[in-house]
């Protein structure tokens, strides 16, 4: 009998097993697909903490960005690259803004530093622009390598399921049933990304997990004329927004492979995967005005993603109280990728009972448990 | 301009579908990437235009240097085709994309001078040059004779036509030969005994060898191994049909016996989806003679026109051809051939062993072989090594590859490279 | 007519692609890879592969076999 189940095997299912496994746990974990089989295999393996204003979603990346450098260090092969992001302001009032940011960021202890002439900083950028800053903790780093790294360095391989439902005795949870049989398990958490907040309902303790689609472009090799990741200042209003209608605003970053990646858009649309154009259009049409060289840069392709959109915009992490042994690890919104170690480093405290690094309050499961179990 | 029917491709298939589509009186364009008809089979240079090529031109709208970068439906009824020069409506559409050469990797095949058979005949019909003055040309399938022999007759010694197919399987498949296919066979194999041309069945060219550029190459036949010094190889396995259109529009596909990716089409050369047909190498490869003949009944069909029973029965008696060639004309163990540091994909230059890596690490599909491995998300995004990574990543996991394998490298959705100033151009209203 | 390939003159027939004259000329690469530093030119021959880019007039990732001959281009190997 494992000690934990984890259901998923993206960056954050990976780095929970990975940290429960250090925490010597048996740990099995469980997907019907490969290793970064969902939204871990759409994004861009983004590591920022330029994006989140102060708040415990931003304690959690500062913890999660000292657990980056130490993966790095002792399992590596995942392409880290110290990036920086530029985030610019177009308007005199985004830049006050952006100003007001950078203060804050200082003050709750990230490395940030206005830029008044962006160009200083990336020579291709449109003249004109108000203002902007630098955040040198920005990172990147390939996310299915990332999770395929990790669980190889746990000494795990994904077990082929697909996860039906709990097996229970009493209200004590001993596994999960597959289709094909069961995985007996004192503890299971749910990492199952875009598909949480369904599987949480199988489970009868629901949480409200959305998809929230996104689209990025990846243009043909490129010189590096483009150095850090850069974005418009609107991006973070963006991320922190509950409209479903499109959100969209310029992410634009160059790799070491030579592609530029363009986002970054956000809607609810379900798990609808068609009529992207629009979106498209938009993506282009804001990359291009950021930096006018691309106008004559060929997109290669488009590709999508389901961000797993969790309704408070924090990520939902520990102990389900509502099913003793049923633990959650999901709801990370597009930020799942930077999130994932310090989710995984606070789960396997949470488990194991020893103390964690930081007050899991905030993301704790306790906040929907009002919601009644039971399948609607 | 808003046409009933769009025709994507100007090669045999689609022009043979445009004319049957004037015929029923319909408004027709043809939407082509390339800048003059003919599409591969009919590849020519700027005013030599082959017979055929003429007597299948029609008065239908003639949209040259126009690839299609997105396909949708809509908005209402219709479709909507995007090119570098505008949108394209239409009422209906008839795929005739065609295929481009299925490529199997092999130690020494980056080397310049090493070729698919299709660029050496492109080379030769399309600008009038010799891929080299010793060629080898090799693979399976038909297309090898033709374009040895033309290569003989424009004055290369070719080495040899290795071919890896046995060819003893025709005669499983008696019906399948017409008296123009022997002819046609025949006329080749005229061309290549006049200049003594060896055409060796059950051969296969397993290393090419050389510093800056093609040198020699190693050919084996059962145990026996032999080197040949050549300065050009023309090779390729079959052919590959271009799907991405399909796809985008949300067409069914299905593995077809040659283990490629085709769109799945009825009778009346019908896609699953309503409007959208398609016709030539896009729904299995079988040659010129099969594609027209589709485009005959796809060009009927998509304007209500009656069937022609004598067509529908040429067209079954192709696809038997069809059927019986790619029995024949099977490609090699080539998966034992690959050394470690064998490029599986150009673009990325991804050696062998980082694809086995990949699996390793867990990849049990393309999707995560691609992402973990980083092949076919290069330039030509898996279009010359998708077929081979497709198989390879079954290979490794030890089972048979799946139409969901080959899928994965037939999904884009940008279909072709756009400029980000094209992409960018302002929505029209209704998009 | 005439193009130039890093500075040097090369003829070229009417309607000839940039990879057809440089091939005539006996040119077999015009292009290094990224990672490997190998030559590449001409593979598939009909704009599918991408590996005969070249920079044309100042513009990269030409597909040279794609890209028919005009007098007086200026082509130069893709970085």
């Amino acid at each position: 009998m494992s000690d934990v189940v984890v259901i998923g095997a993206g960056m954050v299912g990976a780095a929970c097993a990975y940290y429960a496994a250090r925490a010597g746990l048996d740990v099995t974990v469980v997907d019907r697909g490969p290793v970064a089989g969902g939204t871990s295999g759409a994004g861009e393996g983004n590591l920022l903490v330029s994006d989140k204003p102060p708040g415990p979603e931003l304690d959690l990346m500062l913890v999660s960005l000292a657990r980056w450098a130490e993966l790095d260090a002792d399992v590596g092969g995942f392409e880290f690259e110290h990036k920086g992001g530029l985030v610019v302001a177009a308007t005199g009032a985004g830049a006050a803004d952006l100003d007001a940011l950078v203060e804050a960021h200082c003050a709750a202890g990230v490395q940030a530093e206005r830029v008044d002439d962006p160009r200083d900083r990336e020579p291709e950028l449109a003249a004109g622009l108000a203002g902007g800053a630098f955040y040198p903790q920005d990172a990147q780093v390939q996310p299915a390598l990332a999770a395929a790294r990790l669980l190889q360095a746990a000494g795990l391989t994904v077990h082929a399921g697909e996860v039906t439902g709990l097996d229970v005795r009493g209200d004590q949870v001993v596994g999960v049933r597959l289709r094909d049989g069961v995985i007996p398990a004192g503890h299971v958490v749910n990492a199952a990304g875009v598909w949480s907040g369904e599987l949480s309902e199988a489970f009868g303790a629901p949480v409200p997990i959305e998809p929230r689609r996104g689209f990025v472009l990846v243009t043909e090799p490129m010189p590096p004329i483009i150095r850090h990741k850069v974005y418009a200042a609107e991006y973070v209003a963006n991320v922190a927004s509950g409209d479903a209608d499109l959100q969209a605003s310029a992410v634009v970053e160059g790799t070491p492979s030579g592609p530029i990646l363009i986002g970054a858009s956000r809607e609810r649309v379900g798990f609808d995967a068609g009529r992207p154009l629009g979106v498209l259009r938009r993506l282009a049409a804001q990359a291009v005005a950021l930096f006018p060289a691309l106008a004559g840069v060929h997109a290669l392709r488009a590709y999508r993603g389901f961000r797993p959109y969790c309704a408070d915009h924090l990520p939902i992490i520990g102990p389900d109280p509502r099913r003793p042994g049923l633990f959650h690890a999901c709801g990370h919104e597009g930020a799942g990728i930077g999130l994932a170690p310090a989710t995984g480093e606070l789960l396997a405290a949470l488990i194991t009972g020893t103390p964690p690094r930081l007050d899991p309050t905030p993301y704790a499961a306790v906040r929907f448990a009002a919601t009644s179990g039971g399948r609607r | 301009m808003r046409y009933d029917v769009a025709v994507v491709g100007g090669g045999p298939a689609g022009l043979a579908a445009a004319a049957e589509a004037v015929r029923g009186d319909a408004r027709v364009a043809i939407v082509d990437a390339g800048p003059r008809l003919g599409g591969q089979y009919w590849r020519h240079r700027a005013g030599s235009e082959p017979a055929e090529l003429r007597r299948a031109r029609s008065t239908a709208d003639h949209l040259p240097n126009s690839p299609v970068w997105f396909a949708e439906p809509g908005p209402g009824l219709g479709f909507r085709l995007h090119t570098p020069g505008g949108p394209v409506r239409a009422d209906r559409i008839v795929l005739a994309t065609g295929a481009h050469d299925r490529c199997l990797p092999f130690p020494g095949w980056t080397l310049p001078g090493v070729v698919t058979v299709g660029g050496a005949q492109a080379l030769l019909k399309g600008h009038g040059v010799l891929v080299g003055r010793r060629v080898a040309v090799a693979g399976a399938g038909p297309f090898l004779l033709a374009v040895a022999a033309g290569l003989a007759e424009a004055g290369a010694t070719v080495v040899g036509v290795f071919e890896a197919g046995r060819l003893r399987g025709y005669a499983g498949h008696p019906r399948a030969l017409s008296p123009a296919k022997l002819v046609e066979g025949g006329h080749y194999a005229r061309v290549l005994a006049r200049h003594r041309v060896p055409y060796r069945r059950g051969h296969v060219v397993v290393a090419a060898h050389g510093g800056e550029a093609v040198e020699a190459i190693t050919v084996a036949s059962g145990n026996r191994r032999r080197r040949v010094e050549v300065d050009a190889l023309a090779i390729s396995y079959g052919f590959t049909p271009q799907l991405e259109l399909a796809v985008a529009l949300g067409c069914d596909t299905r593995l077809d016996v040659d283990g490629s990716l085709v769109v799945s089409v009825d009778d009346d050369q019908r896609t699953s989806v309503p409007g959208v047909f398609a016709a030539g190498e896009v729904t299995g490869v079988g040659g010129s003679v099969l594609a027209q003949l589709e485009g005959v009944v796809a060009g009927r069909a998509v304007t209500g026109q009656p069937g022609d029973p004598r067509v529908l029965r040429q067209r079954q008696h192709a696809r038997r051809f069809a059927a019986a060639m790619h029995d024949v004309h099977r490609p090699p163990a080539w998966i034992e051939q690959l050394a470690d540091d064998t490029l599986v994909c150009r673009c990325e230059e991804v050696p062998y062993r980082t694809l086995r890596q990949a699996v390793e690490l867990g990849a049990t599909d393309t999707r995560a072989a691609k992402l973990l491995s980083r092949a076919g998300m290069g330039w030509c995004q898996g279009r010359t090594c998708g077929p081979a990574v497709a198989c390879l990543t079954a290979h490794l996991n030890g089972r048979a590859p799946t139409a969901a394998d080959h899928a994965t490298f037939a999904n884009r959705p940008l279909a072709q490279p756009v400029r980000l100033g094209d992409l960018a151009e302002p929505a029209t209203p209704s998009e | 007519m005439t193009f130039t390939f890093d500075g040097r003159p090369v003829a070229a027939e009417p309607g000839q692609s940039l990879a057809a004259a440089l091939w005539a000329d006996g040119v077999r690469s015009w292009r290094r890879t990224r990672h490997n530093d190998e030559p590449r030119g001409l593979f598939c021959g009909i704009g599918v592969c991408f590996d005969c880019l070249v920079v044309v007039n100042g513009v990269a990732g030409q597909r040279a076999c794609l890209v028919e001959v005009r007098d007086g281009d200026v082509v130069q190997a893709q970085p």
